[in-house]
């Protein structure tokens, strides 16, 4: 079997050319490994050879960030390789982040995977670590033994194509994507020990660090309703019968858009919910329980508004991604703002 | 306060003209089971099937899973309030059917929800894999209401598990383990130096197919209470609720609660497990905010330390969950919250749809809306009409060779929130 080529990118205090003195030495490329590449090599074992060895100083890459990229890049290139490997920079500041845009370079560019390795706290890492795998490593050099092993495994397996494991399996710093995997012990014996780490004042690690929510400012009230149009949009679920779009009962991969035109009141025998996440028959049996057309009708009717917009529009808000459901808004929006509508009524359940 | 619990171990489950248990293998007739089903009115048709671990089988669309038990010794019968008449239950001695559990299944109500595979990668996500299940088939009779014949349905399912619980009374069990409680004031004699830790338990109480019964009363109509772990175990709780089946909490998941088994295990070795809060889950906000500050409130007057938090559900109970979790925090008593996550098929959303920075303890018990392909399977018990529409699937999901490719969500039991499963997510 052929062997991947590897290309290892480090900076010049690993390379032994120097401490910060030497940080302003421009980029050069080695034959073979340098340096930390020696354990990387152990751990790649027989399937993969690094061919190279990429070095440049750190400040010369910070104080020239575009052209520092492109030229080291190029001697990237230049080996043809199918595997990219930058560090691990641990917590030097300057190299993670240096390590960071290259990998990130590198996976953009070329198109080849690309593994770097650093501290949690390294500015490089939180820069970076959505956007390319960065194996965790300790905050000093002692731990490239352990790093080493995990960067070679992983990278192997990407140039395989292999599945990647979660972040806690793989040993990368969480990245946002959420993944499954089998933990070692069951939920409830993992929760009694984090209490009890908890109550004792140890450290723990939450296994989902809270949310930032998106909160959206509401517009400022609508002077006068008698004339706009007003359009109805839910997350109730509420279809035509049969629910014709086959919207899904829980995490909904799509929006309907339904004619009102000739509707003054939602029965059993027009609509129903499709939504999976709440009691159905009470919206199957009346759905402008959910989505009040018959009311509108009415304040059409009497003045109050100035028109009920002529469609409507639907998703399950049960399970659905909030990537998902910011995609339909965008797409709702657009067509309603096409149509002139002034104001919209959003329900939910 | 102490039960004693007998397990007996069984091994296989045959049909035979005697039902009876036999050196670990359950004998079932399948006439008197079936007779006892169908005096009710609103049950048109019912059968039962086997299904093994490791067969190539998938059981589909499941309502309820049910550990068969009998009480043996003490007050009152299995499942009070429901099967057996109101009595304090969880002392004495209850003889369990270990290994085995009886499934219901068939067309529920609305979205049918839930699948079981026997084997295969399906298999590895539900705890029901392992056992050996003897499952009630059940046809509705046409024209009723949907609340009706959801009761109907959770009813015939525990009736059979008492009548199969029943077989075991005079059976010496393979092995017994012993659970006591002391009262408040002993137990804070009994572990004057140990962190005094209690289990608040979330019951699911949404609506129809969304309810929890605690010895018989809707979970929706409580306010938030106490319950000795030990009558959890004697089916003093029971599930009426399978929709988005990954974390919705079966019966059996109720009799054999992890939460409660891994804090006796630590119970006066490193902690002092003093009880359990059961609280609702209601959709109206009003309903939320009473009962999560009845949560807090009891959690302080038990004087807790520190509390462990398990919700079912997902979404609109993310609500209560970090109610509960921040009304408990702030009154000084430290947490640790269970769920599972929907953080999209991508694994890139946010996985729940409430959070707080005081929920800094948190078990996840997987991403539900994260892909899995069901290969097909030999034999399917139930149905398969329903697996486009139910929780996780979509328009497409059953593929023509019987395969479904679905979000995990459709597995039963996958996701749990009490933290039955090792399933977890980073």
């Amino acid at each position: 079997m052929k062997k991947f080529r590897v290309v290892h990118y480090i900076n010049q205090f690993f390379a032994q050319i120097g401490g910060e003195d030497m940080a302003h030495v421009p980029p050069e490329k080695r034959e073979g490994v340098v340096g930390p590449g020696i354990a990387i090599q152990a751990a790649l074992g027989d399937e993969a050879e690094i061919v190279a060895t990429v070095i440049c100083g750190d400040s010369y890459f910070g104080e020239n960030m575009g052209k520092a990229e492109a030229e080291v890049l190029e001697l990237i290139k230049s080996e043809n390789p199918d595997i990219f490997i930058a560090g691990p920079a641990f917590n030097a500041g300057r190299y993670g982040v240096a390590a960071g845009t290259i990998t990130s370079a590198v996976k953009r560019e070329l198109g080849i995977p690309a593994v770097t390795g650093m501290y949690v706290e390294n500015p490089g890492a939180e820069m970076y670590k959505d956007d390319v795998y960065i194996i965790s490593t300790t905050n000093s050099a002692a731990g490239v033994r352990a790093a080493a092993p995990l960067m070679a495994k992983l990278a192997l397996k990407l140039a395989k194509d292999e599945p990647i494991g979660a972040s806690k399996e793989e040993g990368y710093l969480p990245n946002n994507v959420r993944k499954n995997f089998f933990e070692e012990k069951r939920g409830s014996a993992r929760a009694v020990e984090m209490l009890e780490a908890k109550l004792a004042g140890k450290p723990y690690t939450t296994e989902y660090p809270m949310p930032d929510f998106d909160r959206v400012e509401p517009n400022p009230p609508v002077a006068d309703l008698s004339q706009i149009t007003i359009a109805l949009v839910t997350s109730g679920g509420i279809v035509p019968k049969g629910n014709p779009d086959h919207i899904e009962s829980s995490s909904a991969s799509k929006f309907g858009e339904y004619s009102l035109d000739g509707f003054d009141d939602l029965t059993a025998e027009t609509h129903e919910t499709a939504h999976g996440g709440y009691d159905p028959v009470y919206a199957n049996a009346d759905a402008d329980r959910v989505l009040p057309v018959d009311v509108l009708r009415e304040y059409e009717k009497a003045g109050k508004i100035g028109k009920l917009h002529d469609k409507f529009y639907t998703t399950v808000g049960n399970g659905t991604a909030v990537a998902s459901a910011k995609g339909f808004a965008e797409e709702i929006a657009k067509r309603l703002l096409a149509e002139k509508v002034g104001a919209v009524i959003l329900t939910s359940t | 306060m102490r039960l004693e619990l007998g397990n007996i171990d069984i091994k296989e489950i045959r049909f035979a003209d005697k039902s009876e248990i036999k050196d670990g293998v359950l004998y079932v007739n399948q006439e008197e089971v079936i007779a006892q089903v169908l005096e009710d009115d609103l049950i048109r048709d019912a059968h039962l099937e086997i299904a093994v671990p490791g067969e190539s089988v998938r059981i589909t669309p499941v309502k309820d899973v049910i550990q068969p038990r009998v009480k043996v010794e003490g007050p009152g019968g299995m499942f009070p309030g429901v099967i057996s008449k109101v009595d304090t239950v969880g002392t004495g001695k209850t003889n369990v059917l270990r290994g085995m559990a009886v499934v219901t299944c068939g067309r529920i109500v609305g979205f049918q929800e839930g699948i079981i595979d026997m084997t295969g990668p399906g298999a590895e996500y539900t705890p029901f894999s392992e056992l050996n299940n003897l499952v009630l088939v059940v046809e509705p009779e046409d024209g009723w209401k949907p609340h009706d014949y959801e009761r109907a349905a959770r009813v015939a399912g525990l009736k059979v598990a008492t009548y199969i619980g029943e077989l075991a009374r005079d059976l010496t069990p393979d092995e017994t383990v012993v659970y006591e409680r002391a009262n408040l004031r002993e137990s804070f004699e009994n572990y004057p130096d140990l962190p005094r830790v209690g289990y608040v338990l979330m019951l699911q109480t949404q609506g129809l197919l969304h309810d929890t019964y605690v010895y018989g009363v809707d979970a929706k109509q409580t306010l938030t209470t106490m319950i000795s772990p030990t009558e959890i175990m004697d089916g003093a709780i029971v599930s009426g609720n399978c929709v988005s089946a990954c974390d919705k909490n079966t019966t059996y998941h109720h009799q054999n609660n992890p939460v409660i088994e891994d804090l006796f295990k630590a119970h006066g070795k490193t902690l002092n497990f003093v009880g359990v809060i059961i609280t609702n889950e209601n959709v109206y906000l009003a309903d939320k905010m009473r009962s999560s500050d009845w949560s807090a409130k009891l959690a302080e007057y038990l004087s807790l330390d520190g509390v462990i938090i398990s919700q079912e559900g997902f979404g609109n109970p993310d609500t209560d969950l970090i109610m509960n979790c921040k009304k408990i925090e702030e009154k000084g008593i430290k947490t640790v919250i269970i769920t599972d996550e929907y953080a999209g098929q991508d694994g890139k959303s946010q996985s729940l749809a409430d959070a707080d920075p005081l929920a800094d303890a948190v078990i996840t018990g997987g991403n539900a809306n994260e892909v899995v392909i069901l290969p097909p399977m030999e034999r399917i018990i139930g149905t398969t009409d329903f697996v486009d529409k139910i929780a996780g699937g979509h328009d497409g999901s059953l593929r023509e060779d019987g395969s479904i490719e679905a979000e995990l969500q459709i597995i039963t039991g996958s996701t749990n929130e009490m933290g039955f499963n090792k399933l977890s997510a980073r």
